[in-house]
């Protein structure tokens, strides 16, 4: 299988900050791979980095082969890559429709076309979109007025109208209940198996985590702390140092690192 | 050699005063993040203010300088009085608001100063002790000028000191850096707010101060100011003092040396030296990358919807009546009417960037642009009406492209102070450029063709066009490309990650603004026969913003309603004397009472009327 997603030694400071600090690894398709980290590890940044929202000061990111040094965000969108937000970003004054919409546009570059109105332009395939993250209810209202739990969702319709290959996702859930966050997961690993993308994605509840990803690396001070499968994480006496020295980050209890008993939940 | 010595020393005196108002422009929008469309009339005011005092006071020296900065001192006390009774209630409105409202004041000056000080441009007093030349190799240099070369490096060593060396600089440059920092360390706002504000009035009115004896006073001085001033603010970077001095000696010597090579507009020179900075550094010599940041996103607007059943009605029977006016009303009317539909379409093209967050504050120069293009074509080459008509918009959409360029690297108010900067250079070219513009004069003799000379044929033409063009503008926004503006408004973040190119969007989105501006302009031009610098000035700009204001940003119907209401109230208003202390009254209250935006509240009130 070819490596979706390839990080080669990736630097980033602001300031005096080392946010990341040589952190490689890799993504294949169909896979779920998490990270994980205190807050400030560096996760955010990272993602930042592989969309080209920031410039790496050392260090080779490939995507699909690509090597995506330099590119912007829309180039890296154009190579077929969704990502959402920590903070969520959607266009305030559309309704959730017309957010999607605005995506199909793109992704069939039609946005520079002033000879039809938009009208029911790609409604259809935006309403599929909105029915498989269960918002089809909230397609006519602004996203300015939406709960932050379905303007999570309209960012993960908007990223999967491009049809990536390769989906990032920052804090998916957060502003969801927990048992709303695992529905959303097991939709997410449900899309990437049937499609065939690799997911990067960050998260803090360690029950959705351990749950959900089929391989995990742990950041900590922008650094690499371990990696490998749920279970090796789990029995990694660094990562439990981590989470467990370090006081008790937000939301990351000793009793998440234990997974949570169903997983077929 | 001294030639050219002298000339580059001239250079640096113009820089001078250049430099006091720029940096008084800069301080103040460091500290209090706003721009002061005013600063320009404060430097006019010194100006004035010093004439008086120094002809008042007894002759010398000693009461020369005294009179000089007793004038300074004065106009800092105005901007006390500015900002502790308007400015301090408007923080937390839209920064668009806040320009707005110094707008306002720019009008009132202007006004009293002509009421106080007489239209008349006045001829400063010399500085008692400095009146001769000086002898560089062969060449004369004017003493006053060593005066002001010399004054400018030891304000910037004075600020430097204030902001290094004092609590209160150290405040000023925590406020500038972070203010949300600031105001958590405690700081009294309220009082710094206060003190920068006079402190940067004080530089602005001593700046039209010591250049009295060199340049006099006018009623121009003040737009011709606050367009240098953001020149040269957007050059040495927003909130730096030191580019703000860089920017004034590069200007000032481009003045200075322009003169000899392109007489005709030394303002074009200041252009090019813009827009090669921009290219190369967009936020200016010494500018931070962040400032870009701290440019608030324009208050989102609420979801658009097609028109309803009521409103499509409400069209229709305007559309009907705007069809058997003629028959029922006089020709005065009839004119009046031409004019609200050309406004009406400027405005609506103006809506039409707002909605893609561009917020220009020099649409003025399209629509002045298309009534040159139209001019100047039959003018000097005999064109007929209907090419003249057929090239001002297309004219006029590659002007936009040039400037566009440039000003969609920026966002929010810097791209307003941009496009202001760029107008008043547009208006510059064509008001010193009298050779081939007319300049002040204006173009005249500018008729229809014989078959629209009727005023009831011109009127069916202009509604066809203007019409035509309005609905036309209202589809853009429902297509895709409209979509897509909006997005660009709402979030770049989110636009730049769905792989849509925002500076091309807005880019295209601007000449297609340019295109209907001019196309009126083109029109207007044929229907008043003549054309004049005013067209493209400053003030136009405004009239045209406070059109889309007034009736409103959230419906396609406002920059309609908004023209109609402006250009009838202007109609009325203009006849008086001080109009124009008036309508910046009639700003400034609006702005006050509306704090959320004019039409926005009548919106609210009336908008479930017109809901299916
Ligand atoms: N734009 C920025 N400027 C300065 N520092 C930043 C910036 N973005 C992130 N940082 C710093 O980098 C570190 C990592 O942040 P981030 O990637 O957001 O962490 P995480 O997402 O893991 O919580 C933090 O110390 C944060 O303060
Ligand atoms: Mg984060």
């Amino acid at each position: 299988m070819a490596d979706i997603l390839e990080v080669h030694h990736l630097y980033k400071a602001f300031g005096g900050v080392k946010a990341v600090v040589d952190v490689s690894f890799n993504l294949k398709d169909g896979q779920l791979l998490a990270m994980i980290g205190p807050n400030g590890a560096g996760k955010s940044t990272c993602f930042n980095l592989i969309n080209g929202q920031l410039r790496p000061d050392h260090g080779d990111i490939f995507i699909m082969g690509k090597n995506v040094n330099g590119s912007k965000p829309r180039d890296v969108w154009n190579l077929g890559v969704g990502r959402t937000f920590q903070i969520t970003s959607t266009f305030a004054s559309m309704s959730v429709l017309e957010n999607v919409q605005m995506a199909q546009l793109s992704y069939y570059k039609r946005t520079k076309s002033l000879l039809q109105k938009v009208g029911r332009l790609y409604v259809d395939e935006s309403m599929a979109l909105l029915k498989l993250l269960g918002i089809e209810d909230q397609a006519e209202r602004a996203c300015g007025v939406l709960a932050y739990g379905d303007l999570k969702r309209v960012e993960l319709a908007v990223a999967l109208a491009n049809k990536p290959k390769l989906l990032l996702m920052d804090e998916p859930t957060a502003g969801m209940g927990p048992s709303e966050a695992q529905n959303l997961m097991e939709l997410t690993k449900d899309i990437v198996h049937t499609q065939n993308i690799g997911v990067l994605f960050t998260e803090h509840d360690m029950a959705v985590v351990f749950n959900h990803a089929d391989r995990i690396i742990v950041l900590n001070r922008g650094e690499l702390a371990a990696e490998g499968t749920p279970d090796e994480v789990q029995a990694n006496e660094k990562v439990k140092e981590i989470y467990l020295g370090h006081g008790e980050p937000a939301g990351i209890g000793k009793k998440e690192l234990i997974p949570a008993d169903s997983k077929e939940a | 050699m001294g030639f050219y010595l002298v000339q580059f020393l001239t250079g640096l005196s113009d820089a001078s005063a250049l430099f006091l108002v720029a940096c008084g422009l800069s301080l103040i929008f460091g500290v209090l993040r706003i721009v002061n469309l005013a600063h320009g009339s404060f430097y006019m005011l010194g100006a004035y203010i010093a004439f008086s005092l120094i002809a008042y006071l007894p002759q010398g020296a000693f009461f020369f300088w005294t009179g000089i900065l007793l004038a300074a001192l004065i106009v800092g006390l105005v901007g006390v009085i500015l900002e502790v009774f308007l400015l301090r209630r408007l923080y937390s409105a839209p920064e668009l608001f806040i320009l707005f409202a110094t707008f306002g004041v720019v009008l009132m000056v202007q006004d009293l100063s002509r009421w106080l000080f007489g239209a008349e441009d006045i001829l400063g007093q010399m500085a008692p002790g400095l009146e001769g030349s000086i002898d560089i190799m062969g060449t004369l240099l004017p003493q006053y000028d060593i005066a002001l070369i010399v004054i400018a490096p030891l304000i910037l060593v004075g600020l430097w000191l204030l902001l290094n060396r004092t609590r209160w600089g150290i405040l000023v440059r925590a406020a500038t850096e972070d203010r949300e920092m600031s105001s958590a360390l405690g700081v009294n706002q309220t009082w710094l707010f206060t003190t920068v504000f006079f402190l940067g009035s004080c530089l602005a009115g001593l700046g039209g101060a010591v250049q009295l004896p060199k340049g006099g006073a006018n009623l121009l001085m003040d737009l011709n100011m606050i367009a240098a001033a953001f020149v040269i603010v957007v050059v040495g970077g927003m909130g730096s003092i030191p580019g703000a001095y860089l920017a004034s000696v590069i200007i000032g010597q481009l003045n200075s040396f322009g003169v000899l090579i392109f007489p005709q507009s030394t303002l074009f020179l200041m252009f090019l030296a813009m827009a090669v900075v921009l290219t190369i550094r967009p936020h200016g010599l010494f500018g931070e990358i962040e400032a870009e940041e701290h440019a608030a996103a324009q208050t989102a607007g609420t979801v658009l919807k097609p028109a309803s059943k009521k409103v499509r009605l409400l069209g229709l029977i305007l559309l009907i009546l705007i069809f058997v006016l003629p028959v029922f009303v006089g020709q005065f009317t009839l004119v009046l009417m031409t004019e609200i539909a050309l406004f009406a379409l400027v405005s609506m093209s103006l809506y039409f960037l707002m909605t893609g967050g561009m917020v220009t504050f020099g649409h003025a120069a399209f629509f002045g642009g298309g009534a040159y293009s139209a001019a100047l074509l039959v003018h000097h080459l005999q064109t007929p009406m209907e090419l003249a008509i057929f090239f001002a918009p297309l004219a006029v959409g590659l002007l936009a492209l040039i400037i566009g360029w440039f000003c969609v690297r920026l966002s929010g108010v810097y791209f307003a102070i941009l496009t202001l900067a760029f107008a008043q250079i547009c208006w510059s070219v064509v008001f010193q450029w009298a050779e081939f513009t007319g300049g002040d004069d204006g173009l005249l003799t500018i008729w229809p063709s014989k078959w629209a000379s009727e005023k009831i044929v011109f009127y069916y033409l202009t509604m066809v066009l203007c019409i035509g063009g309005i609905l036309l503008l209202r589809f853009f926004i429902f297509t895709p490309f409209g979509y897509t503006m909006r997005a660009c408004r709402d979030s770049a973040l989110r636009v730049d990650s769905i792989g849509i190119n925002l500076r091309r969007h807005q880019w295209l989105a601007f000449a297609i603004a340019g295109v209907f501006a001019g196309l009126a302009g083109g029109v207007y031009v044929f229907s008043k026969g003549s054309v004049f610098p005013d067209e493209m000035a400053i003030p136009r700009s405004f009239d045209f913003l406070f059109m889309v204001l007034l009736g409103g940003v959230e419906t396609l119907f406002g920059p309609v309603a908004g023209s109609a209401a402006y250009t009838w109230l202007h109609d009325k208003i203009a006849r008086f004397d001080f109009w124009q202390l008036a309508i910046g009254c009639i700003f400034i209250f609006l702005v006050v009472a509306f704090p959320r935006g004019i039409a926005g509240s009548v919106h609210n009130r009336f908008g479930k009327f017109f809901e299916d």
